[in-house]
């Protein structure tokens, strides 16, 4: 067969069938203006300040949040600090109850939480409404069953629980992450002051209704927002025994630092560039698949996204070729559309991040590959990008980009696969794609990362324990061992 | 010397298929959500694209002809497009061409041994040769399953080149029968087998639609990849027949948007692209007036002159 004629041969992705839009119309039921959830009530700050939050979609204003200083933040305390003495003698099977309350309203309020979700944070509807919420309502269900079980978690050991538990979140996943938090401090007996980020709080200031709702006791959960210096007054609360945090390393080591000698205990979850392994014998279509799904999904504001990926180098050109076929049928644009597959970024700061480093990729020397795609002129948009040629000393193959951006390594054997991607300050997680089992276990068994994935990506379940080695943090979340940290074991 | 199994063989070559990645690629045509124009065009499309089937022991040649009439005219309103063609037994091809000869519906007829394929290959051929004689457009033939599973593949191939020669100009469509091929991996191989004989336009099929399980996204799917990847490879542009098990409009839409997807615009017409029906037929033209009327029409407004798969 000739092969000199393959060069004009492509497939065309034209607009002969296009879509029409098909924004989802539930109402997000957002309210002008918001208070702080302290002591069971939506209370005005003691600062008397708001800022305001700014939909990623279109640019334009959602809401005014409350902006909470140090007193409002002692006030939360103080009021958790209160509660904690009749939640947590409260039989577990009771304490159980109200988180399955709370699972079931998230799971009738799910298509306006969703919505509010994808306006506040810029995912796509689809991701919202099938990943975050789903998600979000299981760890709900899954801690409120573990609520009663807690005597027989250690034969012989009692579990304990700690106290006022400090929680502070990201904005990629608003409502997932304090999920994360909320659920498995209740279940074992702790009372909460939660903090969302800055550019994401409405879904929690929200979530103070289902709480309401469920009827949870005043002040075991509080819901305190602001910027880095509200953060900062829960982090370094004297009464906080523990301190949660998922977001960024530098604000991670800040945290690290300042709780030295306080005797609070600390999980931390923090960034990943994570390496995605892709052998020769690989299910390629699917590899292709998970690769998309490991990079773009939520945009890549995932802090395990498959950002590095890692080729054996006889098939690259094989994957590139498939990948840039894949993304010319991703559909980029308004998040409410339920055709939209990669929609805004999370804000302009995170934008103007992303357009740095793929201006250094492109300076130092990367290939960039990027579909025609027409993006909306208002809100935060980045296109889906690759790069190709990129070696381990580029920033992109180094530095968290948290974007839409993939940086494409090669390897040629096993070990050196396993070299470059453990060759990072994180280990958060990683995924290995091969049709052949035993490579699947080897490499498992040697990569530094919290989390693997084999022949998929991306995949959570509340049970599954997740956190990452070395600059990626300390400390697991969900499963048993995410229960363990917010427990005396005595 | 180092004896292989040759579906391990050709599986190396052509690369294998994840069956939870390729589960998970087409539940996601499933959340695609098709509105207004779109729906319409969708819709449209989808009749166009109709084999109106009739494969059953009681056939006569008067069923045949409400069948033909129903392919050209599909209801009472205009602007409705006529299916793709008529798919009959090879007795009922000469009964279909006093009808449909001379417009643009045309006769496909299932022949080898259709749907076990059990039969020797002087009679299939014997079979595929009258029933182009009679008229038959095109040709739906069954592979040799046994052949396949037991590692024959020149045979298979044999048969199907022998099969495509006897079809002259007719079109050749290639039943793989996927649910007794199983897995993933033996869709692929078998799409692989057969796309190599094919001429371009040719078809590969999944099913017979008289087994339990017959056409799906995920089978869909695993045939237009190879179709792709055969194409990038070759220039050939194989088409494509998901066949029995789609019934309803919404389904029919999901597999166009897999077309879409998989191999773009030049599949997503009614010679790279069939559907093997008959109830779907009414469903598409239902959902069609419920376009046109914007109410839902009563079940005995459409004709019923299709059964079987």
């Amino acid at each position: 067969m000739p092969a000199k004629k393959n060069t004009a041969r492509e497939l065309l992705f034209g607009d002969l069938w296009e879509f029409d839009p098909a924004p989802e119309s539930a109402p997000a039921h957002i309210t002008a203006r918001y208070g702080l959830f302290i002591g069971g009530k939506m209370v005005t700050p003691k600062s008397k300040k708001y800022f305001d939050s700014i939909s990623p979609r279109d640019g334009k204003k959602l809401s005014e949040i409350p902006l909470a200083n140090a007193a409002d933040v002692d006030a939360a305390y103080q009021t958790a600090s209160t509660a904690f003495k009749s939640w947590s003698e409260l039989p577990g099977a009771e304490r159980g109850k109200y988180l399955f309350r709370i699972a079931r309203l998230l799971q009738d309020r799910s298509r306006e939480f969703a919505v509010a979700e994808t306006l506040d944070g810029g995912k796509p509807i689809i991701e919202s409404r099938d990943f975050d919420l789903p998600m979000a309502a299981a760890h709900f269900f899954y801690h409120a069953g573990w609520a009663d079980k807690l005597d027989y978690v250690a034969p012989g050991r009692r579990l304990a629980p700690l106290g006022v538990v400090g929680q502070v979140i990201p904005w990629n996943f608003p409502l997932l992450m304090l999920a994360w938090k909320i659920a498995p401090a209740l279940a074992t007996g702790n009372t909460v002051v939660l903090k969302p980020a800055e550019t994401t709080s409405i879904t929690a200031l929200k979530f103070a209704s289902i709480l309401t709702d469920a009827g949870l006791p005043p002040g075991v959960v509080n819901i305190v927002t602001g910027a880095g210096e509200t953060g900062a007054a829960v982090v370094n609360h004297p009464l906080a025994a523990k301190i949660a945090f998922t977001g960024s390393n530098e604000v991670g080591k800040i945290i690290h630092r300042s709780l030295a000698g306080t005797g609070k205990k600390l999980t931390l979850e923090l960034g990943g560039k994570a390496a995605n392994i892709v052998f020769d014998d690989a299910p390629l279509d699917q590899a292709v698949e998970g690769i998309v799904n490991g990079i773009f999904f939520n945009q890549g504001h995932v802090c395990c996204a498959g950002s590095r990926l890692l080729v054996q180098e006889s098939i690259v050109k094989e994957i590139l070729d498939r990948l840039k076929r894949r993304l010319a049928t991703l559909r980029v644009g308004d998040p409410l559309d339920k055709n939209t597959d990669i929609g805004a970024i999370n804000s302009k700061e995170q934008l103007t991040k992303i357009q740095q480093l793929v201006k250094s990729g492109i300076d130092e020397g990367a290939e960039i590959h990027q579909p025609a795609c027409k993006l909306p002129l208002n809100g935060f948009y980045f296109p889906p990008t690759l790069f190709s040629s990129v070696s381990q000393s580029h920033r992109i193959a180094q530095e968290e980009i948290f974007g839409p951006v993939l940086s494409i390594l090669t390897f040629r054997t096993p070990d050196e696969a396993i070299e470059k991607a453990n060759n990072t300050p994180f280990g958060l997680s990683a995924g290995v794609w091969t049709d052949k089992g035993s490579k699947i276990l080897m490499m498992a068994s040697r990569l530094k990362a919290g989390v693997i994935w084999a022949n998929t990506y991306n995949k959570f379940d509340p049970s599954s324990p997740f956190g990452g080695y070395k600059q990626s943090g300390f400390g697991r979340e969900g499963g048993k061992h995410g229960l363990l940290e917010y427990v005396l074991m005595k | 010397m180092i004896r292989r199994n040759s579906i391990r063989n050709l599986i190396d070559e052509i690369g294998p298929v994840d069956q939870a990645g390729i589960e998970e690629r087409v539940a996601k045509y499933t959340t695609r959500s098709i509105k207004k124009s779109s729906k319409l065009f969708g819709l449209r499309l989808a009749t166009s694209m109709v084999d109106l089937t009739t494969l059953e022991g009681k056939d006569t040649p008067e069923k045949v002809a409400s069948l033909c009439q129903k392919a050209l005219r599909p209801h009472n309103t205009p602007d409705i497009p006529q299916v793709a063609a008529v798919c009959i037994y090879p007795a009922m091809v000469r009964h279909a061409a006093k009808h449909v000869k001379g417009t643009p519906v045309r006769i496909a007829s299932v022949a080898t041994a259709f749907p076990s394929g059990q039969a020797p290959l002087k009679t299939r051929l014997a079979e595929v040769r009258q029933a182009v004689a009679d008229g038959a457009d095109e040709i739906d033939m069954v592979i040799n399953r046994s052949a396949f599973l037991t590692g024959q593949f020149c045979l298979v191939q044999d048969e199907i080149s022998a099969f495509r020669d006897a079809c002259g100009d007719s079109t050749l469509k290639v039943i793989l029968e996927t649910s007794e091929l199983e897995t993933y991996d033996h869709i692929r191989a078998a799409s692989f087998l057969a796309m190599r004989m094919l001429r371009p336009g040719d078809f590969i099929k999944t099913s017979t639609g008289k087994t339990s399980s017959n056409a799906t996204l995920g089978n869909n799917q695993v045939m237009l990849e190879a179709i792709r990847d055969h194409f990038l490879a070759t220039g050939t542009e194989i088409a494509m027949k998901p066949a029995g098990g789609i019934r309803s409009a919404k389904q029919a839409l999901q597999f166009l948007i897999a077309v879409k997807e998989t191999l773009g615009d030049a599949w997503l017409n009614n010679r790279r692209y069939r559907f093997g029906a008959s109830a779907l037929l009414n469903d598409l033209l239902r959902q069609l007036e419920t376009q046109r009327t914007g109410t839902y029409q009563a079940p005995w407004s459409f004709t019923e002159d299709s059964s079987g798969y």
